[in-house]
């Protein structure tokens, strides 16, 4: 393969064709010039201390190694309240499109209420034929489907409607959202057995932590594609993120997947409960808010390199990020390495599945000069992730909610990478 | 029943089409589809236990604006001074505001001022959600604890706090359902105009 050909840029600031490390000719070349630096290591010539003895006995269950221990859930919570807060995915130190169980992101009113299976019902009543209960037992009896998709709090990147841009690893700054294989019982099913009533149009779904946290769901979404989760990522859901049983409600923002799910009441209207009328509603310039705006729109941003990370000298890097979308799948990621000027298409990783992290990558040849990294996803109903100045111009500064603009990342002549509004 | 029945209709219809695609009469088609409803209704394990309407009664907290789900009992902002001072006022600040928690009182402007202040007085559009979060939710340290009575009176003091009632007014299912919010036309439901 003639490097040459295969290195020529595709868009501004050095942007390489999307495919450039599926080529096999390159791999080689990078492979080459790496193995340069390591060749004449003393350490390839002898044992390292863990070679030369028997290494640890299993263990019941696995802990991610020490040295990794800095890859962690950054809290922020009320010390007056500690149950009241949130807990960040460090977005920044992970890779793929699956968050670990341990590093998903938490956002509680009251706490982690710790639940015995044994003592947690649901109960399903309200305009139905039949109000029926269910102990976890019987649950774990139904047909389960699984469903990847990700969970973003409604209030995500909320830092972005400041008017200075703030300076913080990409996950504590957008890590309200993670993404996981949720597996349980269609909530359909249950529905059906219990035959609601034509009249019925919303359920009202609640939880069993100490703020009894409650939710309006329109009905058509509830019989569409919501799982009663048992199950995240293999192993049953972790207390903090709703054992025994979760709501999930794929594409819509965080608070309408109710954790410690234990009662869902059908209705013919919303509740006008505090969590969708106080918060989680979107205040615009005219003093009017948008309430029920549900779905969590297209959103991309570049993970690597973002802020806080160096890169060390001029040459060959590979920009990676996440895309996902509310409303479907991700069709394209776009990335430019130019401010704007010019943009490239990333490869998506195989499978992109609708409502789920769908992990972005370009390779980039950077020239050492200064320069600002920008992200944008298109998702397959033809939505645009809007330029910040947009976002703004339609929503105000201070809707809170929703934020989904595009990220700029700043790389600067020492290879500094900073947020900027660009 | 519309909005279930046409869903599973869709749904069967796709099912039919792949098994049965060819030449089958619209009527029989339909027929066909509606034995297979209720065959599918039976395929379901049906593990659920009937739900006693003891058990419903007792779980259901749920409180709808014209006052559906309110519990007998009352209170005025006279009484609910005492209640907001020895359990609300330590994370709310007296008077509603300058607390750690959220400002619930007091606010200097409006909606569309920089920045906006929103509080229940401006931004709540239903009294009937103070009343049902106060009893689902507070106080934080001890949620639950507080009696009907007590809410009600507490939820009379903050609609005070905010100059919506006046201070002897008494605060029940009835009038509660009955008081006006400033905010109560400032939203947009933008999921339903979709």
């Amino acid at each position: 393969m003639d490097k040459k050909s295969v290195m020529q840029t595709v868009a501004g600031g050095g942007l390489l064709d999307r495919r450039l490390f599926m080529k096999k000719g390159l791999v080689f070349s990078i492979a080459a010039m790496t193995a340069d630096s390591m060749a004449a290591s003393e350490h390839e010539k002898s044992r390292q201390p863990w070679m030369r003895k028997p290494g640890q006995p299993f263990s019941n269950y696995g802990q991610p190694s020490p040295h990794e221990r800095r890859t962690i859930r950054w809290v922020m919570a009320n010390s007056m309240a500690p149950g009241n807060g949130v807990s960040w995915t460090p977005l920044h130190d992970l890779e793929g499109t699956i968050t670990p169980s341990g590093l998903h992101f938490e956002r509680h009113h009251n706490g982690v209420p710790q639940i015995d299976p044994q003592h947690h019902s649901l109960l399903l009543h309200g305009l139905v034929n039949k109000p029926l209960l269910f102990s976890m037992e019987d649950l774990l009896r139904y047909p389960m489907s699984s469903q990847l998709c990700f969970i973003e709090c409604g209030g995500n990147s909320n830092a972005g409607w400041r008017s200075e841009p703030i300076q913080t690893a990409v996950g504590y700054f957008h890590g309200m959202a993670s993404c996981s294989e949720w597996t349980g019982v269609p909530l359909r099913i249950l529905l059906e057995e219990a035959k609601v009533k034509g009249r019925a149009k919303w359920l009202i779904a609640e939880g069993a932590d100490a703020a009894v946290m409650n939710v309006s769901i329109p009905l058509e979404k509830a019989l569409d594609d919501c799982i009663l989760a048992l199950y995240q990522n293999g192993e049953r859901i972790r207390p903090e993120n709703g054992y025994p049983l979760r709501l999930i409600v794929p594409g819509w923002e965080g608070v309408t997947h109710v954790k410690w799910l234990r009662r869902l009441h059908l209705t013919n209207r919303p509740t006008m409960a505090r969590n969708e009328t106080a918060k989680y509603t979107d205040l615009l310039p005219d003093g009017k808010a948008r309430q029920f705006s549900f779905v969590m729109e297209a959103k991309s941003l570049i993970t690597n390199p973002s802020f806080g990370h160096r890169l060390e000298r001029p040459g060959l890097y590979q920009i990676s990020g996440l895309a996902w979308s509310g409303r479907g799948r991700i069709a394209k990621v776009e990335v430019s390495a130019d401010g704007g000027k010019s943009w490239a298409e990333a490869e998506l990783q195989a499978p992109v599945l609708a409502k789920c992290f769908t992990r972005f990558r370009i390779p980039w040849q950077w020239n050492g000069q200064k320069t600002v990294l920008k992200s944008r996803a298109i998702d397959e109903s033809g939505y645009i992730q809007p330029e910040r100045d947009a976002l703004i111009e339609q929503r105000g500064r201070h809707g809170y909610f929703h934020y989904n603009a595009i990220v700029s990342w700043e790389v600067s002549e020492r290879g500094e990478v900073s947020h900027v509004y660009a | 029943m519309f909005m279930l029945e046409h869903t599973q209709y869709s749904r069967l219809t796709a099912l039919m089409v792949r098994r049965k695609a060819h030449k089958i009469a619209l009527l029989f088609f339909v027929l066909l589809a509606a034995a297979e409803t209720a065959e599918c209704r039976q395929k379901g394990p049906g593990l659920g236990q009937p739900a006693p309407r003891a058990l419903i009664q007792a779980w259901n907290l749920d409180v709808f604006p014209d006052g559906t789900g309110l519990p007998p009992g009352q209170g005025d902002a006279l009484t609910g001074k005492a209640i907001y001072q020895r359990h609300c006022q330590s994370c709310h600040g007296e008077e509603g505001s300058g607390g750690s928690a959220e400002e619930l009182a007091g606010a200097a402007h409006g909606l569309t001022d920089e920045p906006p202040d929103k509080t229940i007085g401006t931004y709540w559009p239903y009294a009937t959600t103070l009343f049902d979060f106060t009893r689902r939710s507070m106080p934080l340290d001890a949620p639950g604890s507080l009696d009907n009575d007590q809410i009600y009176a507490v939820t009379a003091y903050l609609l005070y706090l905010n100059g919506i009632i006046n201070q002897l007014e008494v605060m029940n299912a009835s009038t509660l359902a009955k008081v006006k919010m400033p905010n109560r036309d400032g939203f947009i439901n933008v999921y339903q105009q979709h």
